[in-house]
């Protein structure tokens, strides 16, 4: 038997090297060497590395862009396997929702050319709205999950990937989480092989998903899943480590090396993919053990179906359905029943620790914005981006905040709702692209009375700023037609728009009072490019005129990290002194400080 | 070419504390502040483990964390490594780039053996300084290298960012940091030089080198002499505490809003009579602003002597 398994592995045979790679940077070079010709995303951490390290394989090799959204990303993978081509598309778990719609009907339709989906979740919520398990996905539409381990096995999985994509006709999620896209480790890379383009199939029948041609795909699908429950079960894969038989451990992905950290002699089945899962070795495998663990980040799914074939299994009774796993979460769950002996517990100290949230940086263009919005007493729908941080103190300016490009949409239905307040909607200009434009057609169409910010920043600043329609640049930095926003805004029908500095903060109150008096659509363009991308800004820093400052404590309201107390008192109050090595003269304090005691500082003090 | 070789050789440049072919795992915690450039430590260390043949893992956080949030990375390395992070209590060296992470972290090290490297640089977040009420603390760590050093079995606090600012380049603390490194792990200068060299951007390897001497100069230094630099914050200067009372005359207030406007601790409303009213007043500083900017002088701005309730709380 030549399974695909051994076809993938058998590419690399003839070179073998070993690099340092992080899971990301492991995906990236195995698509590029399973031939994948086209490859998109939008950004969104912690999958943003995987299109990053794309567009750093020629450009004769494939073709990488970052899309508006997920769901455009897979619309445009989907397109190139059509045309018979490798694609991939890569995504956040918050992104596949995005790219539900679609993804949902390219399980019916399969593949031309291979097509994996790259998903990264993040247990533990290092920097998502929330937590959800991604396999779930591959369970509702009955497509295989592919859960690696480690870089090598992100490296060898994805390969495998486009291997199964294209031998079962399905396209293929290989899972990736947060600690594994960010885990640095050996991986033995190979060459590219080009694999031969096939050509567009004309099968309306399965590429055209009409009512008629939908039925018959749907069984298609469940007969598949059938398939590769047998695949899954026999290819090598998944395997069993054998070990004391007291109890046996069946765990994927992430969790492997933890249960293995833990438990060196276990018995322990560590699956390949977590969906869809192959009966007879599940049961072969718990047969062989008294006791049966399931050891499973996030959502029991491995362990429900192990459940649902009248086995006796723990799982979540011990390990947590929420937060990130790690060694120390599977030894509590382990000891927890009994198996492992309860650590030594000895008196630490622990000093108390700094709370040090994620700041706005020094001189962020959206430190002025949200002063002006706070300032105008408004209701304020948020959305994601770095200006999420304003919910937080001192800036406080933010009172929703749901999904991407949700703000609009929220504003919208807060208005119709009646709130008393005058409602704003802020939303950055990759977010505005990626979902928020709908949305304000939709607040034009229906004659919403909100104002909205566009807070322009110029790139797609939280990820790490990569570029978007509005940059000017692909993701190969090449230059790009740019969206001009004002004409694009005026085009979905809004009669009032504005640009403003937001540097300028009296101009910047000033405009948001106008738009939020007039009655109907305003949208106020907040034009400023993010401090440190796509150049690092820096300016010549500011300095307090120590004995001057009253210690009144308003430029502190702005949460600049360069602004801190100095150790000098007025009146019982600290007076404020600014760390010239961060900031960025950006002015904002000089522009609030009661008794203008901020001045650019004398050379001397650059120095 | 000769800044590499400038790197000089210690005396005592033996290795010290570990060695990594013992089956059990080197534990490394690197962390800082975003922006501090912990990563390119844990990449020199993770790419001179690996060089030696070593398995190695290292797993960072970031994302928001660019944005002066903590940042953390786990090497480690050695024959078999599974997990990719660090359990707590289990770090074999922990090296911190600012002052309140290193103690955030204190707890992640090996309480018998472990070894305590930190920068006494203080990256003071906005949220320390948040309760400005007259006389509040600054909610930034108080504890100092001493109570540190006596927790740890061995600890060193080194200004690196001072010693790279006079190299004429604070970005290079980290490099001092990966110095003072050098003297605790075994792997031999000319690698470590060369892995350094090759992280470093070209135009900074002078600085660098440099810096990487400085660090390892220190240790060796602190060895044979009292090993922390000063990280204990400048005394509270004396003040006199006080309550801050506001009298507002009602008849003179013309409604205008500019207080309510302009108070940085937003503790002023207008009342349902369209009269200025202190609404919050726990959080009102007393900073005057109030009084200074209300055109019609309808606000004053006492401040009560607190003397005794402050020594009651004492
Ligand atoms: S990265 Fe840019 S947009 Fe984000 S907080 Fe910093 S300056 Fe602001
Ligand atoms: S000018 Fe003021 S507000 Fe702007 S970065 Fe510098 S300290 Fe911060
Ligand atoms: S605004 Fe001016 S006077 Fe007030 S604390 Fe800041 S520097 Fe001092
Ligand atoms: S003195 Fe006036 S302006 Fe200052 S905090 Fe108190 S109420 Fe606000």
């Amino acid at each position: 038997m030549h399974t695909p398994w051994q076809a993938a592995t058998a590419l690399n045979t003839d070179v073998k090297e070993l690099r340092p790679l992080t899971g990301n940077e492991a995906i990236a070079r195995a698509a590029w060497e399973a031939g994948v010709r086209v490859a998109a995303a939008y950004p969104g951490t912690p999958s943003t590395e995987v299109l990053e390290n794309l567009a750093t394989y020629p450009a004769e090799d494939l073709h990488a862009q970052w899309s508006t959204n997920e769901k455009v990303a897979l619309d445009v993978a989907m397109g190139a396997s059509f045309a018979g081509s490798r694609a991939l598309c890569a995504m956040k778990h918050v992104g596949l929702n995005v790219a539900a719609d679609a993804f949902m009907t390219a399980t019916y339709i399969g593949v031309n050319g291979g097509l994996v989906l790259i998903v990264c979740d993040d247990p533990g919520i290092h920097s998502s709205q929330n937590e959800q398990d991604s396999r779930i996905y591959g369970q509702l539409a009955s497509i295989p999950v592919l859960e690696p381990s480690d870089a090598q096995e992100a490296y060898d999985f994805t390969k495998l990937a486009f291997e199964i994509s294209e031998q079962f006709d399905t396209p293929v999620i290989v899972r990736s989480t947060t600690r594994l896209s960010h885990t640095r480790s050996t991986v033995s890379v190979g060459l590219r092989c080009e694999v031969p383009p096939r050509v567009f199939l004309e099968r309306p029948s399965k590429n055209v998903m009409i009512p008629a041609h939908a039925r018959g795909r749907h069984l298609f699908v469940l007969e598949r899943e059938a398939r590769l429950k047998d695949y899954l079960g026999t290819a090598e894969v998944s395997r069993i480590e054998k070990g004391q038989t007291s109890f046996g451990v069946v765990t994927a992905g992430t969790c492997y090396p933890y249960v293995r950290e833990v438990l060196p002699d276990a018995t322990v089945l560590k699956l390949a993919a977590s969906w869809p899962l192959p009966e007879p070795l599940l049961r072969e495998f718990c047969a062989s053990v008294d006791q049966v663990f399931v050891v499973e980040e996030l959502e029991p799914i491995i362990e429900k179906e192990i459940a649902s074939l009248g086995i006796k299994v723990e799982g979540k009774r011990l390990f947590p359905r929420a937060g990130e796993f790690s060694p120390e979460v599977v030894r509590a769950g382990f000891v927890k029943a009994g198996l492992l002996p309860a650590p030594p517990s000895y008196n630490a100290w622990v000093p108390e620790p700094v709370v040090r949230p994620p700041v706005l940086c020094a001189g962020c263009p959206h430190t002025s914005s949200f002063m002006a919005v706070r300032a105008s007493g408004a209701r304020v729908a948020g959305d994601i981006g770095c200006y999420t941080l304003a919910v937080l103190d001192p800036l406080r300016g933010i009172d929703t905040c749901v999904a991407m490009g949700s703000s609009i949409g929220n504003a919208i239905g807060m208005a119709k709702a009646g709130e008393t307040k005058p409602v704003v909607a802020t939303i950055g200009d990759s977010t505005f692209l990626h979902a928020g434009l709908p949305a304000l057609i939709d607040a034009v169409y229906n004659q919403a009375n909100i104002a909205v910010m566009l807070l322009d920043n110029h790139i797609t600043a939280m990820t790490g700023g990569q570029e978007h329609p509005g940059t000017g640049k692909t993701l190969r930095g090449e230059p790009a037609p740019q969206v001009d926003y004002e004409a694009l805004i005026k085009a979905c029908g809004v009669k009032w728009v504005k640009k403003v500095d937001s540097y300028d903060l009296a101009a910047t109150h000033q405009a948001l009072r106008e738009a939020i008096a007039y009655r109907g659509v305003a949208v106020l363009i907040s034009n400023r490019p993010c401090v440190l991308d796509p150049i690092k800004i820096k300016g010549p820093p500011l300095e307090v005129i120590t004995s001057q400052c009253t210690a009144c404590q308003s430029c502190m309201n702005l949460g600049c990290p360069a602004l801190t107390w100095s150790d000098e008192w007025f009146e019982g109050r600290h007076r404020v002194k600014i760390d010239p090595a961060l900031c960025i003269g950006c002015t904002l304090c000089a522009q609030v400080c009661t008794i203008d005691c901020i001045k650019i500082a004398s050379p001397a003090v650059t120095q | 070419m000769n800044e590499q070789s400038s790197i000089a050789v210690n005396a005592d440049s033996e290795p010290v504390a570990f060695n990594a072919a013992l089956a059990e795992p080197t534990n490394v915690l690197i962390v800082g502040v975003g922006g501090q450039g912990v990563i390119l430590v844990s990449k020199v260390l993770a790419s001179l483990a690996q060089a030696h043949g070593y398995e190695v893992k290292q797993s960072e956080v970031h994302g928001m964390a660019k944005r002066g949030g903590t940042v953390f990375s786990h090497v480690r390395f050695g024959p078999r490594v599974w997990s990719p992070t660090i359990a707590k209590g289990e770090a074999d060296v922990l090296i911190a780039l600012e002052w309140a992470e290193g103690l955030r972290w204190l707890p992640h090290l090996k309480r018998d053996t472990g070894v305590f490297i930190c920068d006494t640089k203080r990256i003071v977040p906005p949220f320390a300084c948040l309760s400005r009420r007259p006389g509040a603390p600054m909610r930034y760590s108080t504890e100092t290298a001493e109570q540190v050093a006596a927790y740890v079995s061995e600890a060193y606090a080194i200004d690196a960012t001072k010693m790279a600012e006079e190299l004429g380049n604070e970005r290079a603390a980290n490099v001092v940091l990966l110095g003072a490194l050098s003297t605790v792990l075994e792997f031999a200068l000319p690698e470590w030089e060369k892995t350094v060299t090759a992280f470093v951007p070209k135009k900074t390897i002078a600085v660098n080198s440099a810096a990487f001497e400085l660090g390892r100069n220190w240790i060796a230094e602190a060895k044979s002499g009292p090993a922390t630099a000063d990280a204990v914050p400048a005394p509270v200067p004396a003040h006199a505490p006080y309550q801050p009372r506001l009298e507002i005359t009602d008849a003179w207030c013309k409604s205008c809003e500019i207080c309510v406007k302009l108070c940085p601790e937003r503790c002023l409303t207008l009342n349902a009579d369209r009269i200025a009213t202190l609404v919050a007043p726990e959080k009102c500083t007393g900073c005057r602003l109030c009084e200074w900017l209300c055109p019609d002088f309808a606000i004053r701005v006492h401040l009560d002597p607190e003397a005794p309730a402050m020594e009651a709380a004492q």
